[in-house]
């Protein structure tokens, strides 16, 4: 597996929920069933270890290791309660499989008795059952994004067209910090998805990112984020419909903003958003109105050589 | 050097992305402005800041960052800690000031 993919797998131990990855078919004994017949279970369902049940409530687990005692001890006719561990741990079927990960670690046990939200017994948890359910949500997941890959690939091949343009919308309400971001995201997952170097995923994040901020933060009314892209550019086009940059000479400048306090406090309205899409577009051009809007057009082109190598930190 | 080392020798606390330690960071920036974070935070690295707020979330995720380590002790908002947690960014927080943090860091090796 490959970095990533480690983390894929950390991730899912997470977000996998015992009661999905258990195994639910149950067999249990009871506290007066002998060794004898522990063995001849364990044996005829090649498991390892068993509940032991009386009148439907976990009382302890026999396991293997037991049964070698029982063995050891020429015991075979004892009743299982001499023999179980009654101190029994339980997991619940809505908990996260990492928990039961680390309840393997402590406790040292092969197997984990699984409860419901009333502590009734609905399944069986081994170590294998969570390399198991981790190893199908993995494939799962790997299948899914590499399909939703393919057909978004395919979209430029099967359309007939002597330009093909995707083109994506995004409506940018205004102050709304809460979703600030969101469009710039929904675009670069596209972008990612498209099989777009990262590189220049990168540059379009940081374009439209701060174009995104801009309307966020200085549009009366809230306004728009388009980005075309086909197999040559990228453009990611801002606009709104006011107050309009009274001077957007000065509003190219380093540290030059009109940003109220109360913005500037959460770490926005550094005057950096212009300045940082013009050095990281291959072009940039901004038009304004004063009281009727804002336009601004940045392109970033997908062969190299025909733009900038970018605006590259690492 | 992962990300749970650090985590470990500065002694941060995770507020999200738990599950995501075990990342390699590629080195740091610091700075409280997110345009400035946005334009030079480079893909895998800790990102010191004492801004703790939502928005550092979408820099983060946009910039694929390691991290992001809150410091001063500045409150992360369970908005903020449940957002970073669906994005898959980390965000770790730390009574240390940023000087001192990027102190730390560079004496680990994150350079």
């Amino acid at each position: 597996m490959t970095p990533t993919e480690v983390l894929k797998a950390q991730e899912l131990v997470y977000e996998l929920k015992i009661g999905d990855i258990m195994t639910r078919r149950l067999i249990t004994v009871s506290p007066e069933t002998t060794m004898r017949e522990v063995k001849q279970v364990l044996r005829d369902h090649r498991i390892s270890g068993l509940p032991v049940m009386r009148d439907e409530h976990l009382v302890g687990i026999v396991s293997i290791e037991d049964l070698i005692r029982a063995l050891e001890a020429n015991e075979l006719d004892a009743e299982v309660n001499t023999y179980m561990s009654s101190l029994v741990r339980t997991v619940g079927e809505g908990e996260s499989a990492v928990r039961a990960l680390s309840a393997f670690g402590r406790a040292g046990v092969g197997r984990l008795p699984v409860v419901d939200d009333d502590g009734r017994l609905v399944g069986i948890l081994t170590p294998g059952d969570i390399t198991r359910g981790v190893l199908r949500a993995l494939e799962r997941a790997y299948h899914e994004e590499e399909l939703r890959k393919y057909r978004v690939r395919h979209v430029f091949e099967d359309i007939a067209s002597d330009r093909t343009s995707l083109i994506l919308r995004y409506d940018i309400p205004v102050r709304d910090f809460n979703r600030a971001g969101r469009a710039s995201s929904q675009l670069k997952q596209t972008l990612v998805r498209l099989g777009i170097d990262p590189r220049i995923v990168r540059r379009v994040a940081i374009v439209s990112y701060e174009a995104e901020m801009n309307i966020v933060i200085h549009s009366t009314t809230g306004g728009n984020l388009v980005a075309e892209i086909n197999s040559e550019l990228i453009a990611v086009l801002a606009y709104d419909s006011g107050p309009g940059i009274e001077d957007v000479k000065a509003a190219m400048q380093p540290g030059w903003s009109t940003a109220p306090d109360w913005i500037r406090e959460m770490g926005f309205g550094a005057g950096m958003g212009l300045v940082n899409i013009k050095a990281t577009a291959d072009e940039m051009h901004l038009d304004s109105w004063p009281r009727r809007g804002t336009k601004l057009e940045a392109v970033i082109y997908l062969k190299p050589g025909e733009g900038k190598t970018g605006h590259e930190t690492e | 050097m992962k990300l749970s080392e650090i985590a470990r020798a500065l002694d941060l606390r995770a507020v999200a992305g738990a599950a995501r330690l075990e990342t390699d960071v590629t080195g740091g920036y610091a700075s409280d402005l997110l345009s400035c974070a946005m334009a030079g935070a480079g893909k895998g690295n800790v990102w010191v800041t004492l801004q703790g707020h939502l928005n550092v979330v979408a820099v983060a995720s946009l910039n694929e960052l390691a991290a992001v380590i809150v410091t001063e002790g500045k409150p992360v908002s369970a908005d903020t800690a449940s957002k970073a947690e669906e994005e898959g960014v980390v965000l770790l927080q730390t009574p240390l000031s940023t000087y001192q943090v990027i102190g730390r860091l560079w004496d680990l090796g994150v350079k």
